[in-house]
Order: C-alpha cells, then structure tokens, then sequence
C-alpha cells in the first residue's frame, strides 16, 4: 500500500494512502477532539458526516480549516491542531451547538455521561454569544417502552442514524427537516412504538447528549421494595456482572458478580437471583427442540424448520417479526431467560414460599433496553400481571447503588440465593456472541451422542468477535453446521440465505447487539472505545470456567425444578409456561 | 399484536408503482421519483410516501427526511392557485417581503400553507430568472411583475371572480 509522510503538530508519521488527519494524528499520540465523528473499530461502523466541525485543524497551505475526521492526508502534508485558530473555531463551533441546545444539565439524564458537556468543561464556556438569534426546537418527548426520546437535545451528529440503519438495518431513524428544525426521528415524526425499532437501543449506546436515553424505572423499583407486603425478586442478566465495575472505577473485563449480589441485597431485595438459572433451563429447552427438529429432518422429514434460530434477544425476535415475517416460525418456541425466570418465579418458586401472584415482584437487571418492551409483551402477563414486572439496566442499577451511597469496592462478595441464584458456566456466557450457542452445543451433544464432553467443553470455532461467524461441530459422525451473527445487519445476511434456500446450517445464534448482550443499550457507555467490549467478553468466560458445573443439563436446581414440577423438557407444563409465539408486526401497504 | 396497515387508493398504487418502475425501482433514484410523484398527485401525503418507500425498499423514514428536507416537496395539499413570491436577491431588494406580509395577511396563512376553502396556497421561491420585473410573484403558470403590497387585492380578485 502506498505510503504518505505527514507533520503534524511538529511530528513526522507515515501512513497510508487514503487515512485521514484524524486517524494519523491518533498515530502520534495527538487526540484531536471530536463530536460528531465515532469509529466503533471492532465492528465496522465509521460515522464521518464532517458535520460539527469540533475537529477543525490548520493545514499549511489551506485557506479554510480542515475537518481532521473526513479529511484524507497527503504526502508531505503539514497540519496543526492547537493554533489559536484552531481553538477559537473550535470555541465557537461549540457555542453554535449549544445556542440552541437546552441547558438543564443538572437534571438532564446524561449529565456528568454527555460529550458534548465533557467538550463545554473541557473548553471552558461560561456563556454562549449570540444565543438570543437561536431558534430552540420544542419537540414534545416520545416515551416507548424502552426508549426515550427527547428531540431537543439532538445536535445532529447522526450516529444513531448510522446505527440504525447501516449497522442494524432497521431504518427506524432518519434525519428530518433542516436547520434549527433538523432532527433524527422516525418516519412522520410517529412515535417509536409505531415504527419498525426493535428497541435494540444501540442508538442510545452511541448517542452523545441526553436526545436517546433509556426508560427509566428506578423510581418503581423503589417504591416495590418500600412496600412491605411484596415479595422483591431480582434476577441479573450474565452480561451486567462482567459491566457493571465499569462505573465504580474498576477497568473493563472486571467481574463483580459477589459485590453485585451484596449490592443488591443491601438495597432490599428479598431474593437476589440469577438470569443464568433461566439461561440453564433455556438450553434444556431449546437443546431439546433443535434435538427433536434434527432427529426429524434425518429421519427425512421435509417439513421440519431448520435451521433453527435462537430466540433470546427480543430485539432480534422483534427484527424478525417487522422485517422478516413470512420467517417468524423459524426461531425456536422457547421464551427468553428473563421470561423464563419471571414464570418460574411467579409459580414454581411462589408456591415454595406461599407467596400470591399479585403480592410477587420480579424485576430483571439487564444489559438490555429491549428486555423492558419484551416485559410488557401480552403473552407475558396472566390476568394482565406480568411475569416480570419491570427491567432495569446495568446503568439504573449503578445510578441506585450510587444514591444509596454503597461503595462498590468496599463491598463483600455474596452467593446468590438458593434455588433461582444456581447456575452453571454454560448459563453464564448467554452474555456474549457465541454463547448461547455454544451452551446448547455442550448440552444437544451430550443428548444426543450419550457421551461426556469432560476435558473438550470449550468450542473455541464459535468463540470470537467476527460478524459472522461458521463452524461446524462433529456430533459422533454427525455434521452439526453452526451460524453466528451479532448485530441485526449480519442477522440479516444469513436470513436472506435461508429465504433464497442457500442456507447450510442446522442451527443459528443471533444477537442484536455489538458483541452480544456485552454490548447491549443498558451497558456503561463505552464512548466509542469497543476494546471494553472485548474485555467484557473474555471476563464472561472468565467466569465460565470458574464455575464448577459448566453444561446446562447438570444443574442441580435445574433437575429438581423438572422433577418437581414441570416434568419433561417440551412437555405440557414446559410448553405452557417456557414457550411462546412471534407475531407479524410488518408495516403492509394494502388497498383502501 | 398484529401487522400495521397502510391503506392506499388502487389507482394511487398503480400510478406509484408505475413511475417506481420507470426508474427502475432503484432506491438511488429516491428524489426523481418523488418529484415525479408530486408532479402527478400534488404533494406527498404520509401513504404516498409510505408506498414509493415499499417499491423502492428503503426505510420509509428516510423518505420522509428527503421529503422534509428539500423545501421543493410538501406534505400539504396545493390550493388550486399556487402563490409563489419570488425572495431571491433582486426581488427582496425590491420589497418581496413587503408583498409577501400582505398576502399572508389577506389570505389568513403562513407561507407552507393552505387556506381552508382550498383556493389558494403560499410559497416563497428563490428566483425565477425575471430579476428586470423584481419582484415577481406567480400564480400558478401565470407571473405578475414589479408587484406592490397595494397590488395584491387586485392579483387575488382576479381568481375569485373567475371563480364566480
């Protein structure tokens, strides 16, 4: 590749042809700022619409500034990121941008989180000249059940947009109008619940003001658990331990799932459970069902739906149901962990403790702004109570430990309790791409071969980051061929295969989010930096090979809760309370 | 839960589809076919949208932001008269604004809009290459130059009597 010699700031750097200032001043340790502009590197996704103009620099030669994001080097080019030119243009960029902005930080969800706030500290602004010619947009508040949207802090940066459309392939967010009108909404300014979003929440992930944030239901868990007369039960979500230290100093891949448990229980949970538990009983399930379609299809059964796709991230379940519904009979029947374990804990563990329905409160923490909508989903309620009351992120959960004043790192570490808090390693990595697959490998060869994995539980062929990934596992002589996506616009590259009937695999694990669950719209911000979602990944299977029990099928707790009281895997009081069905939810032009 | 539906006239389809198809359904085409569109229906309303969307398999959002962005597309009716009032230099030079206030004021609408009996609709432009008759105003096809605020009476009340 063709090299080019640049000087910047008095520097001297060879990169390739084609690299922009941006990225050739980063090679030098020279970090240019930035607000419009995010590279998420692990996965792909560049924005650069050269918009915001917070990463002008002076290029000799050059009359006008440079956008040092969009703008390619050239051999022999001299660049200079901090004359008092460069800074002034960048004072008044920012005071352009928060002329018409709101200034209510101090009770703005985003406050101490929000880069455009982290560029107004760091520049210094005390006021904001020629505020009184802005036109402030008064867009009214859209509330969805995941995600909130709040137009008037939208700069423009478009990274949602990009999210939305180029790396999920939702096309729920566009740009509209021009101006001080300008915004990103859906289509006719509709409110999200009406358009095609999945409520993945990667637009909230990437979005630097306070315009894209997550319900927030703090405020309900709280008052469940000053209520005397409820049953408080938590369940966390694999993915929030291998997180959650992010925000109490702790660098990323830090497990804290001991000090979590504690955390917890000292905010007044009166159960502290596990999400992985559910996770154990999904892969029965669902380990089951892929055995019985496989058995099926080699019997020679031509009917029978293969591959089979996992169905645990409700993003990508609602993905299907917008976008693909003539599929939405592929995805395995079985519901989700967290609403897995919000059945089991409203019969199962309600009974053992003599507990009404009505008087159980079961509250997910997940890394997931998705989980809240799938909560709220019809089928998940009975005599409209709903199986989980109510979802909470990895980021609520770190606001109410910060409110009640617990310092994490001061904390002891605690077991979750018993019977919903056992798990095994296979449970745990349901938070990383992958995962879920590879727990329902460890447990449908097993079923299926009537061998003991022992020493070989580790398929490494299905662990990385790539988007798509391909691997095929011996099953004694039989070929089972594996497909993994993570992020819904690689879902849909091997949906598109199945529908052209191209498709070569027997099962596929997708997930909505970059990385997984890891990666999910709940998470500590990663700011652009999606090292700390590698980190999180290898903390998950960290945690996998702590455990001393790693394959599904083997859970203690697991096999009491069949014995006891549903019986066989795919059997009728399985089917009732651990399955579900998808439903067309399409936009359809019809004739009036 | 179920699908959500959105109902378009079958000779409306037929028309979108066929002009989708001219320009052979392809989704870089967006802006031709919406001006083709509007050509024919008059402007874009949400189901028009909601249908080139579907040929052209783009997210329907993305057409409404092209739809907003551009000021040449509207998602509101035309009056059977279409005012546009030149505010390009030469014309604003020359008082457009001024003329501009008083059409507002005697038909009772905001430039974008409307009047309620369907007569009439207000727009600015920018231009009409007849800078010498600065400034101009067009009515439908027809243009009226060296317009003044005391001569927008008599330019409307041409159209309401022949209406009479």
């Amino acid at each position: 590749m063709e090299k080019v010699q640049v000087t910047i700031d008095d520097k001297q750097v060879e990169v390739p042809k084609g690299t922009t200032i941006y990225k050739a001043a980063k090679e030098v340790g020279i970090d240019i700022p930035v607000l419009c502009y995010m590279n998420l590197e692990d996965i792909g996704v560049e924005n650069k619409p050269g918009g915001c103009r917070v990463c002008s620099v002076e290029v000799e030669g050059r009359k006008n500034l440079a956008p040092a994001c969009a703008t390619e080097v050239y051999d022999g080019m001299v660049v200079k990121t901090h004359t008092m030119r460069v800074i002034n243009a960048r004072r008044t960029v920012v005071e352009f941008i928060l002329s018409d902005h709101p200034k209510d930080c101090l009770t703005c969800k985003k406050s101490g989180n929000c880069e455009l706030q982290d560029l107004a500290i760091k520049l210094g602004i005390r006021e904001i000249p020629g505020q009184e010619y802005a036109e402030m947009s008064t867009y009214k508040t859209d509330y969805s059940p995941s995600i909130v949207r709040e137009l008037d802090k939208c700069i423009m940066c478009r990274r949602c947009e990009k999210m939305c459309n180029d790396f999920q392939t939702v096309g729920a967010l566009y740009a509209f109008n021009r101006g001080f009108d300008s915004a990103v909404a859906p289509a006719f300014e509709m409110d999200l619940q009406y358009s095609p979003c999945t409520y993945c929440g990667q637009c909230v992930a990437v979005c630097p003001t306070g315009a894209l944030t997550e319900v927030d239901h703090s405020r309900d868990l709280i008052d469940a658990i000053s209520d005397p007369d409820t049953t408080v039960v938590a369940q966390t979500a694999p993915a929030v331990r291998a997180a959650l230290g992010e925000e109490f100093g702790y660098e990323p891949g830090t497990l804290v799932t001991g000090k979590m448990v504690s955390a917890l229980r000292r905010l007044g949970f009166d159960y502290v459970f596990d999400t992985d538990f559910a996770a154990d009983l999904t892969i029965v399930e669902e380990g089951t069902e892929l055995l019985d379609r496989l058995s099926k299809y080699l019997d020679g059964d031509q009917e029978v739906k293969l591959p089979m796709l996992t169905s645990c991230c409700p993003a990508w379940v609602r993905f299907i149901e917008h976008h693909f519904p003539e599929m939405k009979d592929i995805p395995s029947s079985a519901r989700s962990p967290q609403q897995m374990f919000g059945s089991v804990a409203k019969t199962y563990f309600a009974d053992k403790i003599n507990q009404k329905r009505e008087k159980m409160v079961v509250v997910s923490i997940m890394p997931c702004l998705a989980k809240k909508y799938e909560s709220q989903r019809d089928e998940f309620k009975v005599d409209d109570n709903p199986d989980v009351d109510f979802s909470v992120t990895t980021r609520e959960l770190a606001h109410l430990i910060k409110e009640a004043n617990f310092h994490l790192k001061d904390m002891e570490e605690e077991d979750f309790d018993k019977p919903m808090g056992e798990s095994t390693g296979a449970g745990v990595i349901f938070g990383t791409t992958g995962g879920v697959i590879e727990a329902a490998t460890r447990t449908a060869y097993e079923m299926y071969t009537g061998d003991s994995l022992n020493d070989g539980i580790e398929f490494e062929q299905l662990r990385g980051f790539e988007a798509i990934r391909k691997a095929s596992v011996d099953f004694n002589g039989t070929t089972i061929n594996i497909g993994i996506a993570h992020g819904l616009g690689n879902a849909r590259k091997l949906l598109d295969e199945i529908k052209e009937g191209k498709s070569e695999f027997h099962a596929i694990e997708i997930m909505a989010c970059p990385g997984g669950c890891i990666g999910g719209g709940g998470q500590p911000l990663h700011h652009n930096d999606t090292s700390i979602l590698k980190a999180r990944q290898q903390a998950i299977y960290q945690e996998d090979k702590n455990k001393p029990i790693r394959k599904s099928h083997e859970n203690p707790e697991i096999k009491k809760l069949y014995k006891e009281y549903l019986g066989k895997p795919l059997g009728e009081k399985a089917h009732k309370l651990l399955h579900t069905q998808y439903f067309d939810l399409s936009r359809k032009i019809e004739i009036d | 839960m179920s699908s959500i539906k959105v109902k378009v006239k079958e000779k409306d389809l037929n028309k979108i589809k066929e002009i989708c198809s001219a320009h052979g359904n392809e989704p870089g085409e967006l802006i031709n076919v919406l001006q083709q569109t509007q050509e024919h229906f008059g402007y874009l309303p949400a189901e028009v949208q909601e249908a080139v969307a579907n040929e052209l398999g783009l997210p329907v959002a993305k057409v409404y932001g092209v739809v907003t962005f551009y000021s040449f597309f509207t998602m509101i009716p035309q009056g059977e008269h279409p005012i546009s009032i030149c505010t390009g230099t030469a014309c604003y030079v020359r008082g457009a604004d001024n003329v501009l206030q008083e059409f507002k004021r005697q038909l009772g609408i905001e430039v974008g809009e409307t009047t309620d009996d369907g007569k009439f609709s207000l727009n600015c432009l920018r231009c009409v290459g007849a800078c010498g008759l600065a400034p101009v105003v067009l009515v439908g096809d027809k243009t009226y130059g060296r317009v003044a605020p005391d001569g927008v009476r008599e330019i409307l009340a041409e159209y309401k009597k022949n209406e009479e």
